[in-house]
């Protein structure tokens, strides 16, 4: 039976485990106030965005001069994953999950004999992808450095993939992050950036009857404003992926902390049981040395 | 006229604006757009530039750089990349933009570019003048 003193260091250990898994979980919960409220503030520019978007992309669909950016390459050879994924651990299984999810889609694309390019954006997705993908990863940023992500942010990764899309080096852009769809769900989801997938059920405003005049003309805003949508989407992605980060978090050392609890509940009845033998055993000896007198 | 015109400005991180004006005018590409309520439906890009606000005698002024004016019997939505209230602006942000615009026109390597380049590095020039 283990000795008193080694219970009584277990104890201390896993209790002050179990501080800081609480202190995270409290962390989490207030950034994850924070992050989904930066959410819900960046949606009206998205919304706005997108049902401009869907406006022009009904006039353009047709058109056999659509930007590239909307009707694609033509081809579909060579497939650019950007894996968004958090930069820090202790949040369950949220990084695997993204990372996985990219994983299957590779083995998937390799098996068709295309090719992969692969952006990483969070360290942690970065080191479980270089592991096995070294060679396919074009280039990889991070945010450690960055307390709150900004549009600037989401802008530098859309220019680096616009940039690489006009030298033609890829085909087909595919993102990975995070989908927050409430506390307890977070969905490792792919979505397509490149070639642009023209928004679902966006509302388009009531002309009452009149048409949209441009300045200036269609093909010139749409010229514009996808690379802005691009950049847009990726934006949304990262900030969906912080609040899920933060709310996978929350979940998981919430259930670390209570696996904690009931480890010193375990621990201390263990520990009151050795006590009590102890007792016990000191009891008899003195007993059995009376007796023997 | 008694009526007003809705107007929104939203940045990708934020609402920053949504009431009711009498008048806005945007700096478009093409030229300056006076938007006043019930005006035909249009959509243009911006360039970068201040946009005027009048309600009544009160005026504002907003920095923006970068993105779309959509006007539809709604109103008039600003998407903007960037903006901010002109009291916010100061000389030396300006010079550092105009910095910044002048790099982009050195780097620029085709025509079109290069005009739109020229384009907002005027119009940067113009801004710091007025200040």
């Amino acid at each position: 039976m283990a000795n008193l003193k080694d219970l009584k260091t277990r104890i201390t250990s896993v209790k002050s485990t179990q501080k800081i898994t609480k202190a995270k979980q409290m962390v989490a919960a207030a950034k994850l106030r924070r992050a989904e409220e930066r959410a819900t503030q960046s949606r009206p520019y998205t919304q706005r965005m997108e049902a401009v978007l869907a406006n022009l992309v009904a006039g353009a669909k047709d058109n056999p001069n659509a930007p590239r950016l909307l009707a694609g390459t033509g081809k579909d050879e060579t497939h650019l994953l950007i894996v968004a994924t958090a930069d820090k651990g202790l949040c369950g299984g949220f990084n695997s999950s993204i990372v996985r999810l990219a994983r299957e889609h590779i083995i998937r694309l390799q098996g068709e004999g295309k090719k992969v390019k692969v952006i990483t954006v969070g360290r942690k997705g970065d080191d479980q992808l270089k592991r096995l993908y070294e060679e396919l990863i074009v280039w990889k940023t991070n945010f450690l450095e960055v307390k709150q992500i900004g549009f600037a942010n989401a802008h530098e990764i859309a220019e680096k993939v616009l940039t690489m899309f006009k030298d033609e080096e890829f085909d087909v852009a595919t993102l990975f992050y995070g989908k927050f769809q409430n506390v307890m769900t977070q969905v490792p989801t792919p979505q397509q950036i490149i070639p642009a997938i023209a928004p679902e059920g966006a509302e388009t405003p009531d002309l009452k009857g009149a048409v949209y005049d441009y300045e200036p003309d269609e093909e010139e805003i749409l010229r514009a404003l996808l690379p802005r949508y691009v950049a847009v989407q990726i934006f949304r992605a990262l900030l969906e992926n912080v609040a899920s980060e933060q709310a996978a978090s929350m979940t998981a050392m919430d259930n670390a902390t209570r696996n904690a609890g009931d480890m010193i509940d375990k621990l201390n009845l263990k520990y009151n049981r050795a006590r009590q033998a102890q007792i016990t055993t000191e009891l008899i000896e003195i007993i059995a040395g009376a007796e023997a007198l | 006229m008694a009526d007003k015109l809705h107007f929104n400005l939203v940045s990708p991180e934020r609402e920053l604006m949504s009431e009711d004006v009498d008048q806005v005018d945007i700096p478009g590409t093409e030229g300056w757009i006076g938007v006043m309520p019930n005006h035909a439906p249009l959509m243009a890009t911006l360039a970068p530039g201040m946009v005027r606000i009048r309600t009544g005698s009160d005026e504002k002024l907003i920095f923006v750089r970068g993105g779309f004016a959509e006007i539809s019997p709604a109103g008039l939505t600003l998407l903007a990349e960037e903006a901010m209230p002109a009291e916010e602006l100061d000389a030396e942000k300006i010079a550092l933009r105009v910095k910044n615009a002048e790099e982009d026109l050195a780097d620029a390597d085709s025509d079109e570019k290069k005009l739109s380049a020229q384009q907002a590095l005027d119009r940067l020039k113009e801004l710091q003048a007025a200040l």
